[in-house]
């Protein structure tokens, strides 16, 4: 369980961490390490060099602006999860975070390794989605540069991240009168989500005037889905959509059809929610 | 062992009140580093990739697994191990523990005690599924978990004092 060679850097400005980045191709980003070094233990990766993010100052901050609520890249989870801010702002995160791991995990993980590493079954990519955040990333060479989180997740363990830019932070639009829910099947407390699902929704007398919704660990990545977003509103049976829409993952643990499965169990549950609030 | 040309990192930190200074592989975790080198075998090495909980240590204030923070992050960095962990939460556990047979081996108390002690600093009077799901990521291959979450309940009970035990 020893990891390959690699070196190591800790830059103490973001504008250091940006040049190593763009000057050595092979560079990996290290925020929490609770993915990329077990990852870097079994030698799935391989960096030739590890820029440490962790003495970089103020990318773990948490605040609000009139319009959106702005979490830094490096936030652990333990830290989100606790946040005044996040409870009145984003709940959504607050309750996806209960779901994510261990104590310990989450006293070191971070919002923007999770959302890097874009492992199918984790729960922030699929909240990012279903709360339409945008997600601000920078480089030496182009500077600043926004992407929304629709945009963002392409597939398994793939992002519009560009080898030599670092996500600085997401930017969650601040959405009074939504409400969120978000619930996950995984075989143990704190397992990745075999499946699970994030919804946004927003009520208006006595009925859903809007909805947002993402799932984690059915799809290679999170993405919103029209038209069974309009079924649920509308009140028809979305879930008799699901076969035709969602490409589900396949394993030995949880098949394709146990995935679509939970998938639509999920979708009724929410959808029951939904329609019982409003 | 690594081989003799292995790239270092200097280290200097505070490892339970002490300063340190010193050297790891750069590839050298902090668990292992702290065991090998600065001779502080109670953190245990089970699975080595962040599944176990056996590796817990105190990370500038905050219950970390070992094995997935490098060495040469704790430069800067103030550590705490299962050695010098002597706070009421942790004193009160160790006694739980041995009153309630929350271990047989052993392996995994030192994790389970740094656990249990984070959990009772930020909620006293814990329900035994949220003493379970604070320890969900820490394994037992021994008790069955049973005896663990007795003690600690026992442990919150006796912090909490004589009007808690009636």
């Amino acid at each position: 369980m020893t990891p390959a060679r690699f070196a190591y850097a800790r830059p103490a400005t973001l504008d250091a961490a940006l040049d190593m980045l763009a000057r050595e191709e092979e560079a990996t980003p290290l925020a929490g390490g609770q993915s990329l070094v077990p990852m870097m233990a079994m030698r799935v990766a391989r960096p030739a060099l590890l820029v440490d993010l962790n003495a970089l100052p103020g990318l773990d901050a948490i605040e609000a602006t009139p319009g959106v609520l702005r979490i830094g890249a490096l936030a652990r989870h333990a830290a989100v999860l606790d946040h005044e801010l996040v409870a009145a702002e984003a709940p959504l995160l607050a309750l996806a975070l209960r779901e994510v791991a261990h104590p310990a995990i989450r006293n070191r993980g971070t919002l923007g390794g999770s959302l890097c590493l874009a492992d199918p079954a984790a729960e922030l990519p699929a909240c990012m989605v279903a709360l339409d955040a945008t997600l601000v990333l920078a480089s030496a060479a182009r500077g600043e540069r926004r992407v929304a989180a629709r945009d963002f997740f392409a597939g398994l363990y793939a992002t519009a991240r560009r080898a030599d830019e670092l996500l600085l932070r997401a930017e969650i639009p601040r959405a009074p009168g939504w409400s969120p829910w978000f619930e996950e099947v995984a075989r143990r407390r704190g397992d990745y989500a075999i499946a699970g699902l994030a919804v946004m929704a927003r009520r208006e007398a006595g009925r859903i005037a809007a909805l947002r919704l993402a799932f984690c660990g059915v799809e290679a990545a999170p993405r919103r889905l029209p038209e069974v977003e309009a079924a649920v509103i509308e009140g028809r049976d979305a879930a008799a959509l699901l076969p035709g829409l969602l490409a589900p993952l396949g394993s030995a643990e949880a098949p394709a059809a146990y995935r679509l499965h939970l998938a639509q169990l999920l979708l009724r549950r929410a959808t029951e929610h939904a329609h019982a609030a409003a | 062992m690594l081989p003799p040309d292995e790239p270092l990192a200097e280290i200097a930190c505070r490892v339970n009140g002490r300063a340190v200074r010193g050297r790891a592989a750069l590839r050298q975790t902090l668990v292992e580093w702290l065991r090998a080198d600065l001779g502080l075998t109670g953190s245990h090495v089970g699975c080595a990739h962040g599944v176990c909980g056996a590796c817990h240590v105190r990370l500038d204030g905050a219950v970390v697994r070992g094995c997935l923070v490098l060495a040469a992050q704790a430069d800067g960095a103030t550590v705490e191990t299962i050695e010098a962990a002597g706070g009421p939460e942790e004193a009160a556990l160790r006694d739980a523990f041995v009153a309630h047979a929350g271990l047989q081996c052993g392996f995994c108390t030192p994790g389970m005690i740094l656990q249990a002690a984070e959990l009772l600093q930020r909620n006293p009077a814990p329900s035994r599924e949220a003493i379970r799901d604070a320890l969900s990521g820490n394994y037992c291959r021994c008790t069955g978990y049973h005896a663990i979450v007795d003690a600690v309940e026992a442990a919150a009970r006796a912090l909490r004092g004589p009007a808690a035990t009636a």
